[in-house]
């Protein structure tokens, strides 16, 4: 591992070296306070930009996925006559509007609960962030149990859609509100479940050391992240999906689902609540693409050994707006799924290739020291211990269905 | 009632949840879905009780969207309801304007010319793309996705449209049909244009059909959904292809063979299963046969008048006596009925609307299924609402 020459670059150290110019101008016995509330502030400031901007590239992108241009009016406020921006203060403008727009609470909801909820997934949203290594050396949280506490703060989210939900008084809302307990319940294990290899691989549960256990390189140039192997692949694979169903997204955006529920929880929401449960959205989505990055791609690692002159930060946002346009794509392109195809789907498919899984990646520990030849069979027993359960279970649960034929009448 | 006053007002009925009762069913649901609700294709309104996610009863309730249609017309000339026939169905103008100059044409005896068959051919076969077309787009956005495929069958569509509007100057409200031919002869640019989209036409359906017929969610959602017997559907009365894909053969065009459609070679596909996919894939088969009419029309389309020069417009008073003209609209059976007393306005003046009578089964093919699939399965009916509340 060469990791000692890319940590002392400048870039790399330039956002640690801020901070401590900062927080040495103040009193020693609040320094601890400053340096933790700079790093808040930072996530804050990074994330919410960052959401803002998913949201128009998201709307541009569908915009493009459907013969559209998406938005492509606000510009500058004061620069009328100019170039448009490419519509890229949309986001602000659309922040202006929730801000101004009337707050309406129903008569008949629960007042507290319909306040709390959008506070709630917001802050539940945000705690997610804490243990996520956002750079060689920018981890907010070195937390030792860091994915347990993501998963646990990441699932806290859906109490809040259910307090919505029901607090709302409304029975699209409370429909809304029995799919998303019964979504995190069947999602959530698959979650974690996909993420066990990796941790059995890697031998902690630290963010960090996950990243550097997949900072190496074959010949400087193959990267040896977990998702280049058959059980990391499978994982990630399964990591994805759970995480489209974790965070609501096309194809399992139930809770919200337009054309059954109306808006789902969020139908009695409205102005800036109704924003918060839509930047509660994206910073999940964020998390959760970012701890995908983090898990199976790589982390903050540089995908060649000569490409490590790029800041690592870079790297993890790169591969976090890859993750996210990825996710874009997927909205643009796929139908959703019922409520009890999507717990079948959990349960019948994810779990148990899921549990494969994790045997597949206890195989890869245990055959650690095949080398030569052994190697080619490593690979084949691994792929074949992935690829056999899923198309075996995969054709049972599309059993009957199929294109057909059809005929014409007679005369 | 001021707005302190309503914060601590709790309404007896309207937003709260309220439980129905019912001793076999445990606590069900009742949910009021429409007139204002995103897929209920206008201002239809469904009061579905559900157990659950799965619908135990649903009611269908419609007329928010009446406008006195018929009786307007019996106050009105002949020829002065022909516009409002476009907002009956106002997917389908030019195949309802037609079921209207079919009826009265029967009516008063009044002959078409050659060219004005065939052009109505066309621009009802165009239609009919138009409409399936749109039917197939708002399927998929029933069924959840966020517009995408709906927005590639708007392309296809607004092409269409475009023709309209340059041959009639209307886009959806195109008033294009008169008793004894048509309103204008389209130039041959314009049958040029038309001919050229025609024949890529179906590589838009082979796209569509590409990206989105084998999908795995799709065929999941679909098949074995909102079963159909063929039995029950000819017993209320369904047309269309919502019967056809239940396996019934009726295709008016076929049947009746009004206008010059028995000159035309084209075969009516057949559903085997009666679920949302056979009527999904009725439609796609429809389009492809309505590509092969137009093909045969736009080679065959004979010169001459559009209109019969005999046609009476001024002070037209057909002889007492009744007519009913119907046709294969896109929907179904589309049917005029009338009645003259030898006025200038017909005695009485009914309209068969298909979406209606398409929609009187929508229950018992929901029954048994969840909230989702009997938006998918409203979705398959196809219902346009200006038909159905006239």
């Amino acid at each position: 591992m060469n990791t000692a020459a890319g940590a002392d670059a400048y870039l790399e150290r330039v956002p640690l070296v801020l901070r401590d110019a900062i927080v040495q101008w103040f009193p020693a016995p609040t320094q601890w306070l400053v340096h933790h509330l700079i790093t808040v502030g930072v996530i804050l400031a990074v994330f919410g930009t960052f959401f803002a901007f998913t949201t128009i590239a998201e709307r541009k992108l569908l915009g493009r996925l459907q013969n559209r241009l998406g938005p492509n009016r606000a510009g500058l406020p004061w620069w009328q006559k100019g170039p448009k921006l490419w519509g890229l203060t949309q986001p602000f403008a659309d922040a202006v509007k929730a801000l101004t727009k009337e707050d309406i609470v129903p008569a008949a909801a629960d007042k507290l609960l319909h306040f709390l909820a959008p506070v709630l997934v917001v802050t539940f949203s945000l705690l997610t962030f804490a243990v996520l290594p956002f750079g060689r050396n920018l981890i907010p949280v070195d937390l030792d149990a860091a994915l347990l506490y993501f998963f646990a703060a990441g699932s806290a989210t859906e109490l809040a859609i259910f307090m919505a939900g029901w607090a709302s008084r409304n029975k699209y809302s409370l429909l809304a509100a029995m799919r998303a307990l019964a979504q995190v319940i069947s999602y959530e294990l698959p979650l974690l479940l996909s993420v066990v290899p990796v941790v059995l691989i890697a031998g902690t549960l630290s963010t960090r050391e996950i990243v550097v256990a997949q900072g190496f390189w074959t010949f400087g140039a193959l990267p040896h992240w977990f998702v280049f192997t058959p059980w990391g692949a499978a994982g990630f694979v399964l990591f994805l999906v759970s995480a489209l169903a974790e965070s609501n997204r096309s194809p399992f955006d139930l809770p919200e689902a337009e054309s059954e529920l109306i808006a789902g929880h969020l139908t009695e929401y409205s102005g800036f609540k109704y924003a918060l449960f839509f930047m509660a959205e994206y910073f999940g989505l964020t998390a959760l693409s970012g701890l995908g990055v983090t898990l199976f791609l790589g982390g903050w690692q540089a995908p060649c050994a000569f490409l490590q002159f790029i800041p690592s930060y870079l790297w993890f946002m790169g591969k976090l707006i890859g993750m996210i346009v990825f996710f874009i794509w997927v909205r643009g392109t796929l139908l959703r799924l019922r409520i009890d195809q999507l717990t079948r789907l959990a349960w019948q498919f994810m779990v148990p290739l899921a549990l494969v899984n994790i045997g597949n990646a206890a195989f890869w520990a245990l055959t650690a020291g095949w080398t030569g030849p052994l190697q080619f069979v490593r690979w084949g027993v691994s792929i074949a211990i992935v690829v056999l359960p899923f198309v075996l279970i995969g054709r049972r649960l599309n059993a009957g269905r199929a294109p057909r034929t059809y005929q014409y009448a007679a005369s | 009632m001021s707005v302190s006053d309503l914060s601590s007002f709790t309404p007896a009925s309207g937003p709260t949840v309220r439980a129905v009762k019912d001793p076999f069913h445990g606590d069900l649901l009742e949910v009021s879905m429409g007139p204002q609700h995103p897929s209920t294709h206008g201002v239809f309104r469904m009061v579905v009780t559900l157990d659950g996610e799965i619908v135990v009863k649903l009611k269908p309730v419609f007329g928010y969207l009446h406008r006195n249609h018929e009786k307007i017309a019996e106050n009105t000339s002949y020829l002065g309801s022909m516009p409002y026939t476009d907002r009956l169905d106002y997917l389908c103008s030019m195949s309802t304007n037609w079921a209207y100059a079919l009826a009265v044409e029967k009516l008063s005896g009044q002959a078409v010319p050659d060219r004005a068959q065939y052009l109505r051919v066309i621009l009802a076969e165009l239609t009919r793309l138009v409409n399936h077309s749109c039917l197939v787009g708002f399927l998929f956005n029933d069924l959840g996705t966020s517009f995408t495929p709906l927005l590639y069958a708007f392309r296809e569509r607004e092409k269409i449209l475009d023709l309209f509007e340059s041959l009639s100057g209307s886009r959806m409200m195109c008033n294009f049909q008169r008793f004894g031919g048509c309103r204008v002869d389209p130039s041959p640019e314009w049958l040029a244009a038309a001919s050229q989209l025609v024949n890529n036409f179906p590589r838009f359906l082979d796209e569509y059909e590409m990206m989105l017929t084998g999908n795995e969610i799709m065929l999941a959602r679909t098949q074995g959904i909102g079963v159909l017997d063929a039995k029950k559907a000819v017993n209320a009365g369904l047309t269309g292809p919502v019967l056809r894909a239940s396996g019934y053969n009726y295709d008016i065009r076929k049947v009746d063979g009004y206008g010059f459609y028995p000159r035309f070679d084209f075969r009516v596909p057949l559903g085997a299963h009666g679920d949302t996919y056979d009527r999904y894939m009725m439609r796609v088969l429809e389009m492809r046969e309505s590509v092969k009419i137009l093909q045969q029309a736009f080679r065959d389309l004979p010169a001459g008048p559009v209109m019969d020069p005999k046609a009476k417009i001024r002070g037209f008073r057909p002889k007492p006596g009744e007519a009913y003209g119907r046709i294969e609209s896109p929907k179904g059976e589309l049917g005029f009925y009338l009645i003259s007393d030898g006025s200038p306005n017909p005695y009485r003046y009914r309209v068969r609307p298909p979406s209606l009578i398409n929609l009187t089964l929508l229950e018992e093919m929901c029954l048994g299924h969840t909230i989702a699939d009997s938006v998918v399965i409203l979705g398959s009916i196809d219902i346009v609402l200006g038909e159905v509340d006239r």
